[in-house]
């Protein structure tokens, strides 16, 4: 329809050249590098197994995605008439497990993290590539565990798996559902294995630790975190699965056995998941503020720091999930307070996102948009964490659908959000096209819209006492649980449709050329999508990141 | 080369009293010395063991942060764990 | 010999080393929640906790301690060998080192049989009951790394004596094992 030669580089906001077939850089690229099965799963190369996690992690997102459609349909009505009570409990349970395990905990990192840490430090892969496709496999085999529990009847404890509800009293498939999660923990931990080496080790010339970008700086510090928390899970569903198979007392009370001590246990790990969970996106948002603005992120080595902060505070907090739960008043003092000075450095990211902007050329595109929701979001749901961190007011919406909506502030508003905007910003990086820049503002807004809609309700139910994992509930709180559905079904469209115009673009999309955003970092020096050693030389760097040319006012000082 | 050796050797024997001291321990205090003293021991075996059988002594800063680093957090998860136990 | 995305061999043997570390780390934090259940159950019940811990066998721990100081003391000797190219007393000293794993292995497995017999290991009720769940699960879990330590040990042994990479990491992971048991003998058998 045109007379574009597809081989230049063309505009790529010019709708018109749909690039429809391959153009050189595609045709050198990693991703033609080998077309058979085998060479894609075999592979070592990185950018392939972040392929790879990206398949596997989005489908599993809508799997946790179909499970809470369900809850939201059975919570239209006060009465519970969708699903029975076990089945309820079977619902909310498989969203849990499948959304933390299978995809919060892997979707920035294994696939974002895996594509882009190589790139972004100069090094041709990570520094052990046969154990980064070792744990692609390990994640695919705990998922069919999953799926198998899924089929089989499924599990009704809730994804914390507390004793002894789990060990004495629970039906469902609990050893094999602990044994899903066992699994899919050795993903995490070779995966932040390999990035704590990769980030030490292979550091292209004169890419000291103050040039990293931030989003480096972020998978660090969740690296830490995977590698130190996640064999403490291991361990604990170990305990359990022997408790339930063998009879193991630990944790029984009748023998003397201390449920409480699962607890700590659990939270051991699982309070630092949330920031595994969480860590990534603030990196993928350092990076979306800073291309948005075209200015150099506002202190960086706070922001840097804040990462390790948080990473290293998160350890301390655990205690604030038990403050009903029996633990001493004492120790809920000191997880309290903990937890309070876990915020700090939460707050010093996100004034210097602002920083960041501050008189920026911003571009209003997904990226930012995205990243402008995330920061709403994050900051909505990370000050209400403040609120039930509070001693006395967690006594009154303890396990209410104010915890829900707390945590889906960050986790969904916050994790899937920067996930969104982490595929609109590097979409064109991996696969050499672009989408309809329309169509991802849309998005981001329909997102964010949808996003509140369904998810303020639940702070005002909860207030109310609307206690978790109910499904049947006082009719005058209906219209807040059909406020909330509502909001659910627009999330839900929201979510499908840019996987419509990504796979779209994989084939119509224009041409993008290596730096389609005009920003800098090393991953933009290379074609897009890169070749399959990334770098034809190694690169060296002899300048900061994000590098971008200040431009001083009339009167500031030179 | 042999100097080497010989330091195995030491560092082997000295592990070995290191054991015999924690058992006779064992046998003779109880309550919160038995405690220092057995706990005290391994550690002292294990600080060997880090230093010399895992070659410690000649690695970088970096591998020496990163062996004693889950030692280390670990005491987070016990010292925490204690703290409710012991106010419970 | 350097492979695929380092560019320099001392480059490569850092990254190896360190990745072992981590590893370790991990398996320092895996059994770090043994250790917490430990802590957990004596702290809950002192006293009893106290008298389970006295119905063990002190002196095959003991020994068994000894076993693994010993093996430990070969590995290290071994890679010390590797270090100075003499790749065949690397061979004798590992395999040496996964004979003496073998051996705790069996005195660990009398230890049972005998506290079986002795109506020990599975009492019905009460702490004692909890005391020798938490011994079987962490002396368990360790046997398990007893028996890939020693088969890693004389894999390498038999087929990469030359790979000193292989050799050191291996090395590591055995004396970790073995440091692990050091703390788990005083948790376990030395409680008074």
């Amino acid at each position: 329809m045109t007379d574009v030669p597809a081989n230049k580089h063309a505009n790529p906001h010019d709708i018109r050249d749909r690039g429809l077939s391959e153009t050189p850089e595609q045709r050198a690229s990693y991703l033609r590098a080998g077309h058979t099965l085998r060479s894609w799963f075999l592979t070592t190369d990185h950018k392939r197994i972040a392929l790879l996690y990206l398949v596997a992690v989005t489908f599993f997102f809508f799997v946790g995605g179909i499970a809470a459609a369900l809850i939201r349909i059975d919570l239209l009505t006060p009465q519970g008439d969708l699903l029975s009570n076990e089945g309820y409990n079977r619902a909310f349970t498989l969203h849990g497990v499948i959304m933390v395990w299978f995809f919060l905990i892997p979707s920035i990192p294994n696939t974002f993290g895996n594509f882009l840490i190589p790139l972004m430090i100069g090094a041709k892969d990570l520094a052990f590539p046969r154990l980064n496709l070792l744990g692609w496999y390990i994640y695919v085999i705990g998922g069919m565990f999953t799926l198998f529990v899924l089929v089989a009847g499924g599990v009704d404890t809730g994804w914390t798996f507390y004793t002894p509800l789990s060990s004495m009293f629970a039906h469902g498939q609990v050893v094999m559902a602990a044994t899903a999660v066992f699994i899919v923990g050795f993903s995490s931990i070779l995966t932040g294995l390999n990035f704590i080496v990769t980030i030490h080790k292979l550091r292209c010339p004169g890419m000291t630790w103050g040039r990293l970008p931030l989003f480096v700086w972020s998978h660090y510090a969740t690296s830490l975190i995977l590698v130190l928390a996640t064999p403490v899970l291991s361990i604990t569903l170990a305990l359990i699965a022997a408790e339930r198979l063998f009879g193991l007392g630990v944790f029984d009370p009748r023998l003397g056995g201390d449920p409480l001590l699962y607890q700590h246990l659990f939270w051991f790990y699982s309070h630092p998941a949330v920031y595994i969970m969480v860590l990534p996106a603030l990196g993928v948002v350092s990076e979306l503020i800073a291309a948005a603005a075209r200015k150099p992120v506002f202190g960086y080595w706070f922001v840097a720091g804040s990462s390790m902060a948080i990473a290293a505070v998160g350890f301390l907090v655990w205690g604030h999930h038990m403050f009903v739960a029996g633990e001493s008043m004492y120790a809920g003092a000191v997880f309290s307070f903990l937890s309070l000075v876990v915020a700090v450095p939460s707050a010093v990211k996100v004034y210097n996102w602002t920083a960041t902007l501050y008189k920026g050329q911003i571009a209003i595109d997904p990226p930012f948009l995205f990243a402008a929701s995330f920061i709403g979001l994050f900051v909505f749901g990370g000050l209400t964490g403040l609120v039930l961190a509070m001693l006395a007011i967690d006594m009154h919406v303890h396990d209410t659908y104010f915890v829900i909506a707390h945590f889906h502030y960050i986790m969904v508003g916050g994790t899937v959000s920067a996930y969104f905007g982490a595929l609109h910003f590097w979409w064109p990086k991996m696969f050499g096209r672009t989408y309809p820049m329309v169509w991802g503002r849309i998005m981001a807004l329909l997102i964010y819209l949808g996003f509140n809609l369904t998810f303020f309700p639940q702070f005002i139910l909860g207030y109310l006492g609307m206690p978790r994992r109910y499904h049947v509930y006082p009719p005058e709180w209906q219209v807040w649980n059909v406020l909330s559905s509502t909001g659910a079904s627009i999330l839900g469209i929201a979510y499908v449709l840019p996987f419509v115009y990504l796979i779209w673009s994989l084939r119509y999309g224009p041409p993008s050329p290596p730096n389609p955003w005009g920003v800098t970092g090393l991953e933009w020096t290379v074609p897009s999508p890169p070749p399959k050693e990334n770098f034809a030389e190694t690169p060296v760097v002899d300048y900061p990141a994000y590098n971008y040319p200040l431009e001083l006012e009339e009167g500031a000082r030179g | 080369m042999e100097q080497a050796r010989k330091r195995l050797a030491i560092v082997w024997l000295a592990l070995i009293a290191l054991l015999a001291l924690t058992v006779a321990g064992s046998f003779t205090v109880t309550g919160a010395s038995s405690a220092i003293v057995s706990f005290g021991v391994a550690a002292a075996k294990v600080a060997l063991i880090f230093w010399f059988f895992m070659q410690l002594r000649t690695e970088k800063g970096l591998i020496r942060v990163f062996a004693v680093g889950a030692i280390a957090w670990l005491l987070i998860l016990l010292l925490f764990a204690a703290i409710d136990y012991a106010t419970r | 010999m350097v492979d695929q995305p380092y560019s320099t061999a001392p480059q490569q043997r850092e990254a190896a080393t360190m990745g072992m570390f981590v590893f370790l780390g991990t398996e320092i934090m895996l059994f770090g929640g043994l250790f917490a259940v430990a802590l957990g159950l004596r702290l809950a019940h002192p006293r009893e906790f106290i008298d389970a811990s006295l119905q063990l066998h002190v002196w095959i721990g003991a020994v068994n301690t000894a076993v693994l100081l010993t093996s430990s003391a070969l590995v290290a000797l071994a890679v010390h060998a590797a270090r100075a190219h003499q790749h065949r007393a690397t061979s004798i000293l590992f395999n040496s080192a996964a004979v003496l794993g073998v051996v705790f292995l069996g005195l660990k497995a009398f230890e049972y049989a005998t506290e079986y017999r002795e109506g020990l290991l599975l009492p019905p009720v009460g702490v004692q009951r909890l005391f020798m769940d938490l011994y079987l699960v962490s002396t368990g879990l360790h046997a398990l790394h007893v028996t890939v330590g020693a088969g890693l040990l004389a894999a390498v042994a038999a087929f990469a004596p030359r790979r000193p990479l292989l050799v050191e990491d291996t090395g590591l992971f055995w004396h970790l094992v073995d440091a692990i048991w050091v703390f788990l003998y005083p948790v376990l058998y030395l409680a008074r």
